[in-house]
This record gives structure tokens, C-alpha cells and sequence, in this order.
């Protein structure tokens, strides 16, 4: 399934006005292929890619919305849990951080995804042990994530965005705390498990150096898509 | 339960200090309700455990509620209430707080009562029974007085001849009792006029205790009886407010017992709200990877309980276990209301506060995951 991102726009109220984080913004990533979205800070990356994860759910002020509003909040949070099911079934999330859960060992961040989806935690354990051996650390599964270095951390969370086979991977600066070689290691990774698992992978890096793994670039300025800049 | 149970494993440090504070809470409020439960069957076991349906005071002052300390009941009333349909027998009962002397001296309270009135525990199967000049003794009263049968007693005026020990703990305002026979009971506690000697019609009792027949009188009869003969009837039950010292001694105890359920359902709410706001970024990164508002709520309730369940569980037990180890030494009361009805009031109010401090769950935004915004 190709990832298709059709004129998004998003916008934050800002004081009396509007900050526009996304504005008209069209991609298509096919499936099996990684595409870079390349930018300078605040360029509206990470927006985009939260829009493509769908968790834009309830507003903020919903919490504290007087009685009569009930309606609509029941009506966000179930909007809410809509999108959590389809980032459950369907889509991959590599954070910026690796963002793994303390309590839980390495083989535990992978078969808490299936208990997510209300399955056995060990139902698919022969999978998680395979993904965490494509992904090079199977010999630290029974670690916490305070005894792994910040790539064996990159590599888990991103073994874990692939155990529930997702059709869309989605990828947040995943080498922004690593060394440039950890870094090119870990974005070939995510190319290279992108094809084999048919997955339209958006791969979100402001770091052009890492990415010689990667055919396709788009590139965002200031919300919109714009040509790629000149080299300089 | 995935992760909560992980959680529990991981943070066991904590976990463990919040599980010690809720035990401990437990153990307050079940030792409190076994000392609450224990002062008050000292307090008035001799009355709730009289054979009888109801107790006919004399009339109060007014706006006031009757007392065993001012009640004085006549002949007159008591043969008035015998000869109503449905009362099978209505009994004179003096009560009085004396001072006793056997081997050594003590407060007891007095029981007046008639020979084959049945109101001296176990007499009804065959046990001895008061008459003139003799006293049947509370196992209390006996171990109080070191005394035992065929001793001399000396009660106000009178030498009592102890004709039995009742094999039952029956104790009035914190006192053992003593049962003598109504006309023994004129000498030595009796007030008024029956106390000067000089009254044919004047008060013999502090109450009338009837026993209902086979057809008991409405509610709406006894209420025309008592404005008709001037009393006031109570159940056994009812009547341990009469008793001075119960109603103020079981309220300071029983608010005692309200605060700590208040402190406890705060403190677990306290807890689990910290707790809750520490693991915001976890919860934030589960939610961006697809768990459902049900899933997280369903593992954060999951883990209140079990702390809940296992500091409740420890705490309980351990009152259970001191309450039966004080109980030689101390009026405490073991039983279902004294420590299981407590423990699922904790567990109820705590889970309250779990509850309300977890169900930010549910708030948790996932672009905190994300850093989108």
C-alpha cells in the first residue's frame, strides 16, 4: 500500500493569529521505497509526519470543557482511539528518541505491539526474535533499555515499529543522536526492512549526510514543499 | 495487566513503600474498628444480649432521649404492659452501678430481676437463678470479685450469697454485671422511693423488658401503649444509647475510623496521580503506538488494584492477627465486620482514588511522543 499525503494543511492558533506548521502539501511514497523529507528546523517535518500518523485527535482544551461539551468530547476521544487503531494495525512510528518503555526488556518492547493489538504478548515471539535479529541486537533481548548504547535503542525501536508488519513506516530524525556511521547503519536499515517487508517508509532527517541509502527526497521549507537547494 | 505488572517489578521500590502506607492505613482503621467494636459489646453486651424484644423507659425529659441512669418504672406500668395482646411477658429490670466486695472490690452493675423472670443467662436450661439473699456473677464480675460459688459478696448494705457463675460475658458502662433478685435490688441500687422504702405503688424498676408472643403488637400498638401508659420502648439494640457512656465513646471512635478511610482513599489517589504524571511520557508513546483509551485505563486500574489488593490483604491480616493476641488484655472484637466489611471499604474508597487520579490516562496527547508540537 503506497503512502499518499493529499493537500495537508495544518494550522495552530498563535496568540490572535494563526501559525500555519503545514501548508498544501502533496507526497506519494510507494510502497517498498523510502522517502527522505528533508528540512531545516521548524520546517514542519515532525508536523507532517504526526499528520501521516494520524494522531491529531482531541484538542487540547477538550479536558476542560464545561458539561454541555461532553458530546463533543466523546466524540474526539473515539476519534482518538480511531486513529491509535490505525497506527495499531497499519503503521510503524520511529520516534526521534527511541522512547522505550523503562520497565519492559528489549523482547518485551516488541511483544507489548502484539499484546496492543489484544493478542498474547508471547503469541509472536519467534517474530519479535527475528526482527530483533535483523536489526542486530537479538543478543540483548532480555536487556532493559538503560543497558543498551543510544544505537541499540534506535535499532530496537525501530524492530518494534516493524512487529505488527505495518504498510506504513514512519520515521522521526532516527539518527540525530548517533555518530554519522551508527547513523548511515541505521538508515539503511530502515530502507532495506522497508523493502523487504513492502512497507512505503517517510523518513524524516534534517542530516542529508546519512542518506545515501535513500533514492527519493522531498524537501520542506517553511511549511510547503519546495525544489531541492542549490549545494553549496 | 502487560504492563502494569512490569511496572510493579520495575519500580518495586516504590511500589513497596505504597503498599506499606496502605497496610498500615488498614491496620489502623480494622484495629480501630476491632477497639470500636470491643469497647462498645463492653459497653453494652448486657443489654444487647438480653432475651427480650424490647425495653419500656420511663419518659425523658423533654427534647431529651430515656436513660438507664434516669428511667424509674412502676408496678403499675409494668402490669399495664403485661396485660397488652401480644406481649407474652413483661419483666421488671432494676439496673444499677454498685459497689462490690469478694476476695476484692470492684465496680458492678446490679441486674434487678424476678426468680423465673429468664433474664439471667442460662437459666433457662436448668442453671441456677436469683433468689433472696443470693447473686448470680458474670464471668467477669467473678474474676473482678475473685470470687466464686458459695462465696460471700458484699453488695451496698447486703452479704449475697453466690449461687452461680454465668457462663457468658455480660457487661453494663464498662462494668461487669451481677444479677440479684428485684426485692435484693431495692437495697442495694435502687432510687426514689423504692431506695427510701416508704412507697407501696412507688418505682421497683429502671425499665419494663418485654418479651413478644406468638403474635407480636404492631409498631402503630406499642406507640399507642407507650403514650398511653407514659413510656418509651426501644429494642435491645436502640437501647445501647441509653447507656451514657456508648453514644459518645462510639462516635469520637467512629470518626476516628471515617478520617483514616478519608486520609486512605486521599492518600492512594495522591499516589497514583504522581505516579501517573511520572509515567506521562510512557503512557504518551503507547498511545502514539496505538493503544486505545480502554487498554491504558484497563492496565493503570489494574495496577491500583493490586497494590490496593495487597496492602489491604497484609494490612487486614495483620490486625486480625494482633487483634486475636490483644484481645486477652483488650476489648477488641475479630470477626467479618471487623475486618472484611473495613478491608472492602478501603479497597472501595481507594479504588475511588486510584480511579480518579489514573483516569488522566485518557489526556495523555501523543504528540508529547512525537514532539510535534
Amino acid at each position: 500500500m503506497d503512502l499518499t499525503l493529499d493537500r495537508i494543511r495544518l494550522a495552530y492558533p498563535d496568540g490572535d493569529g494563526v501559525l500555519v506548521a503545514v501548508d498544501d502539501v502533496t507526497l506519494t511514497v510507494p510502497s517498498g521505497t523510502t522517502t527522505a523529507l528533508l528540512g531545516p528546523s521548524g520546517a514542519g517535518k515532525s508536523s507532517l509526519l504526526a499528520v501521516a500518523g494520524a494522531p491529531l485527535d482531541a484538542p487540547d482544551d477538550a479536558a476542560g470543557a464545561p458539561r454541555a461539551a461532553r458530546g463533543p468530547r466523546r466524540r474526539a476521544r473515539r476519534a482518538a482511539d480511531r486513529a491509535a487503531a490505525l497506527r495499531r494495525e497499519r503503521i510503524g512510528i520511529v520516534f526521534q528518541q527511541p522512547q522505550l518503555v523503562a520497565s519492559l526488556t528489549v523482547l518485551e518492547q516488541l511483544e507489548l505491539m502484539s499484546h496492543l493489538r489484544g493478542r498474547p504478548a508471547a503469541s509472536r515471539r519467534a517474530h519479535a526474535l527475528a526482527l530483533l535479529d535483523a536489526v542486530g541486537v537479538a543478543d540483548r533481548a532480555d536487556r532493559r533499555p538503560e543497558h543498551l548504547s543510544g544505537g541499540q535503542r534506535q535499532r530496537v525501536a525501530i524492530a518494534r515499529a516493524l512487529m505488527n508488519d505495518p504498510q506504513v513506516l514512519l520515521v522521526d530524525e532516527p539518527t540525530s543522536a548517533l555518530d554519522h556511521e551508527r547513523g548511515v547503519q541505521v538508515v539503511e536499515l530502515v530502507v532495506r526492512l522497508a523493502r523487504e517487508l513492502d512497507a512505503a517508509a517517510l523518513l524524516v532527517t534534517h542530516d542529508e549526510a546519512t542518506l545515501d541509502p535513500v533514492a527519493a527526497r522531498v524537501h520542506l521549507a517553511d511549511g510547503r514543499l519546495v525544489e531541492a537547494p542549490a549545494a553549496v | 495487566m502487560f504492563l502494569a505488572l512490569r511496572d510493579l517489578r520495575h519500580a518495586r521500590g516504590r511500589f513497596a513503600l505504597m503498599i506499606t502506607v496502605v497496610a498500615l492505613i488498614t491496620f489502623l482503621v480494622a484495629f480501630l474498628a476491632a477497639l470500636t467494636a470491643g469497647l462498645g459489646r463492653a459497653s453494652t453486651s448486657a443489654v444487647t444480649e438480653l432475651p427480650v424484644d424490647r425495653l419500656a423507659f420511663a419518659p425523658p425529659a423533654e427534647g431529651a432521649s430515656p436513660t438507664f441512669t434516669e428511667s424509674e418504672v412502676t408496678p403499675h406500668q409494668q402490669e399495664a404492659w403485661a396485660d397488652v395482646p401480644g406481649v407474652g411477658a413483661a419483666e421488671p429490670l432494676g439496673v444499677a452501678t454498685v459497689r462490690a466486695s469478694g476476695e476484692s472490690t470492684a465496680a458492678v452493675t446490679a441486674f434487678g430481676v424476678r426468680p423465673g423472670s429468664g433474664l439471667v443467662p442460662g437459666t433457662g436450661d436448668g442453671g441456677a437463678d436469683v433468689s433472696a439473699g443470693t447473686v448470680v456473677l458474670s464471668r467477669g464480675a467473678a474474676d473482678a470479685l475473685g470470687a466464686d460459688v458459695g462465696d460471700q459478696v458484699g453488695a451496698g448494705p447486703l452479704d449475697l450469697t453466690v449461687a452461680a457463675v454465668a457462663d457468658a460475658e455480660a457487661d453494663f458502662a464498662h462494668t461487669p454485671v451481677v444479677w440479684v433478685s428485684l426485692d435484693d435490688w431495692q437495697a442495694v441500687g435502687a432510687r426514689g422511693d423504692a431506695a427510701a422504702g416508704d412507697a407501696q405503688d412507688g418505682p421497683t424498676a429502671t425499665v419494663v423488658a418485654l418479651r413478644f408472643g406468638d403474635d407480636p403488637p404492631t409498631a402503630d400498638a406499642l406507640a399507642a401503649t407507650d403514650a398511653e401508659l407514659g413510656t418509651v420502648t426501644a429494642t435491645p439494640r436502640e437501647a445501647r444509647s441509653a447507656i451514657s457512656s456508648f453514644t459518645a465513646e462510639n462516635l469520637s471512635l467512629t470518626l476516628m475510623q471515617v478520617f483514616l478511610l478519608a486520609i486512605s482513599a486521599l492518600v492512594v489517589g495522591a499516589f497514583f496521580t504522581v505516579w501517573t504524571i511520572q509515567r506521562a511520557g510512557d503512557v504518551a508513546v503507547l498511545r502514539a503506538l496505538g493503544a486505545s483509551t480502554r487498554y491504558l485505563l484497563r492496565d493503570a486500574i489494574g495496577q491500583a488494584g493490586v497494590v490496593l489488593g495487597v496492602g489491604v490483604g497484609l494490612g487486614t491480616a495483620l490486625a486480625a492477627g494482633a487483634g486475636l493476641l490483644a484481645a486477652r488484655v483488650m476489648p477488641v472484637v475479630v470477626d467479618v465486620s471487623t475486618t472484611l466489611v473495613p478491608a472492602v471499604v478501603l479497597v472501595a474508597l481507594g479504588g475511588l482514588g486510584a480511579v480518579l487520579a489514573v483516569t488522566r490516562v485518557a489526556r495523555v496527547d501523543p504528540h508529547a511522543a512525537l514532539a510535534a508540537r
